[in-house]
């Protein structure tokens, strides 16, 4: 255990120290040429307490993540769902698998456009923006996942003649799931692009939106200030997904150390 | 034994896989049927197509001719009466599920009440020597206590007949012997009928009631030979009797004439992946 313990701790160091190391540079280097463009760290974390947190967190960022969450959870539901009945039925699978590949290789970003003709822009023209950008990555694994189960446990659960609804909770699904949850991690980046993009298209509120009407105020420390923000979210909802994955598939990493 | 009823019959029972020149037969002819309460065992040399028969005998593949009768009912599909415990234990158990959630899946499809069903887990897994494993999930396990739990599964399931497919190949020598004694003792306890298939001369005389000799692919059986040993099966003195050792020479010899016996152009036929190398028809 000692030997383990040691380069945790190393990575510990190294995970706090580069960047603080990195922000101290761009504060040294942008104290030292002052640039509009590019605005000292300091700044940035000054004109945070004037615009983001001082009314913008309810007027922007909440509504922001709400359309993240709500889309991204739509298109976990709907590609697990989806991924399930395609996984299982061979004929389904064929007939459905190149319009997958077609869609998906249309880039998400040109989809705001069109569901901007049919919703206008509001909340669901994100939310549906959001889910249809993410769903792929959950839809393709779990179809993945579930054409993947041991033939052993398919002829075990054959020969103890589980029904069929069974073999769909109790089998495919959890015999899925850790391959769902590759694809579940590949989606939360995508949504979290995905709700950017369709804020700075067309919108009265959110992150994006604010991104963009700070640019062309001018107003860069407030609009690094937002780029921060993204970040912070993106990490932090990284180390939800971290966290949920760990008890959704406890069975798999209590497996995987097992051995 | 052939006055005892008859819970398990086959007959004619061929299976070819592919069709064509390319064509390879795995089962030639098969024959034979066990009485209700029997403890038979099927040895043939590896490659005879013991995995491809249990398949067709647990329902899960058509045979390409032939009948398979349990009680009576032709077998189209896996049947009700039956549990069949895999040489896979590692795979045959579903990793995500505890012990005792294991044991109780196929019992959710039976119509019992909660209570029953967890009088059913508990009173299996104290049978197979595993009473506090239930909340344990099977990595948890030794491979001997993974089978251990795959057996409870299949007698908490409470089948007419036991099917065991190589279900010790996995396991060590000590391992082994402490799970052919639980499988002699269930049978005895249970009167459960068990079909267990090996490849093990003295597995087979050590726990069959009657022995089934396969030849090698296209099986066919080439000898049945009764088991006349005392009822009370002990792992030293029984396997130090003479007649002991006279059976499993009995059936190490038919064995023998089985592999080299050819039934049918042998010439290197396709590989397969299933445990048989059958030959080439034709």
């Amino acid at each position: 255990m000692r030997r383990r313990t040691r380069p945790l701790r190393l990575r510990i160091v190294f995970a706090v120290a580069v960047p603080i190391a990195i922000v101290a540079a761009w504060q040294i280097v942008a104290t030292a040429r002052p640039s509009l463009y590019w605005p000292s760290p300091l700044m940035i974390v000054q004109s945070f307490g004037r615009t983001w947190l001082d009314g913008m967190i309810v007027q922007d960022v909440l509504p922001s993540l709400g359309r993240f969450v709500v889309g991204y959870l739509i298109a976990v539901v709907v590609g697990v769902v989806l991924g399930l009945l395609i996984g299982s039925f061979r004929r389904l699978r064929y007939a459905a698998e190149p319009v997958i590949d077609i869609f998906r290789a249309v880039p998400p970003p040109v989809i705001v456009p069109v569901v901007m003709l049919f919703v206008g822009i509001g909340d669901d023209m994100k939310i549906i923006v959001i889910a249809i950008g993410s769903v792929w990555p959950v839809l393709l694994n779990t179809v993945e996942g579930v054409r993947g189960i041991d033939e052993v446990q398919r002829s075990t659960a054959d020969s103890y003649r589980v029904s069929p609804w069974r073999r769909y909770v109790r089998i495919a699904l959890p015999a899925a799931t850790p391959q769902i949850l590759v694809g579940a991690r590949q989606s939360l980046s995508i949504a979290l692009i995905m709700m950017v993009i369709s804020e700075m298209f067309a919108a009265t509120n959110g992150i994006g939106f604010n991104i963009v009407q700070f640019q062309r105020l001018f107003a860069l420390p407030e609009m690094w200030g937002g780029i921060v923000i993204l970040g912070v979210i993106g990490v932090v909802a990284n180390v939800l997904f971290t966290f949920a994955e760990r008890r959704v598939a406890a069975w798999h990493f209590g497996m995987q150390e097992s051995r | 034994m052939s006055t005892v009823e008859p819970i398990l019959e086959v007959s004619g029972l061929r299976k070819v896989y592919g069709s064509g020149p390319g064509a390879v037969e795995a089962i030639g002819s098969l024959d034979f049927s066990i009485g209700r309460g029997e403890l038979v065992c099927i040895v043939g040399p590896s490659g005879a197509g013991k995995t491809t028969f249990l398949r067709c005998v647990s329902g899960l593949l058509a045979p390409t001719s032939g009948t398979i009768a349990l009680e009576g009912a032709p077998v189209s599909g896996p049947p009700p009466g039956m549990a069949v415990v895999l040489q896979e234990y590692g795979r045959s158990l579903y990793p995500w599920m505890t012990v005792a959630q294991n044991v109780e899946l196929p019992l959710l499809e039976k119509r019992m009440t909660r209570a029953r069903r967890a009088e059913l887990v508990t009173s299996s897994l104290v049978a197979v020597g595993l009473p506090h494993a239930g909340r344990q999930y099977p990595w948890q396990l030794s491979g001997g206590m993974q089978q251990r739990v795959a057996i409870a599964r299949a007698i908490a399931y409470e089948p007419h007949i036991l099917v065991m497919d190589e279900p010790f190949a996995a396991v060590d020598a000590q391992t082994r012997a402490e799970l052919e004694d639980l499988v002699r003792g269930l049978w005895q306890r249970l009167g459960v009928t068990v079909l267990f298939v090996t490849h093990d001369i003295d597995e087979s005389v050590y726990l069959g009631e009657r022995v089934l000799v396969l030849s090698s692919a296209p099986a066919c059986i080439l000898a049945e030979i009764p088991v006349d040993l005392p009822a009370a099966r002990d792992q030293l003195t029984t396997r130090a009797l003479p007649r002991f050792v006279e059976l499993r020479t009995e059936v190490y010899e038919r064995i023998q004439e089985a592999k080299h016996t050819s039934y049918s152009a042998d010439a290197g036929g396709p590989a397969r992946p299933a445990d048989a190398v059958p030959a080439v028809v034709g």
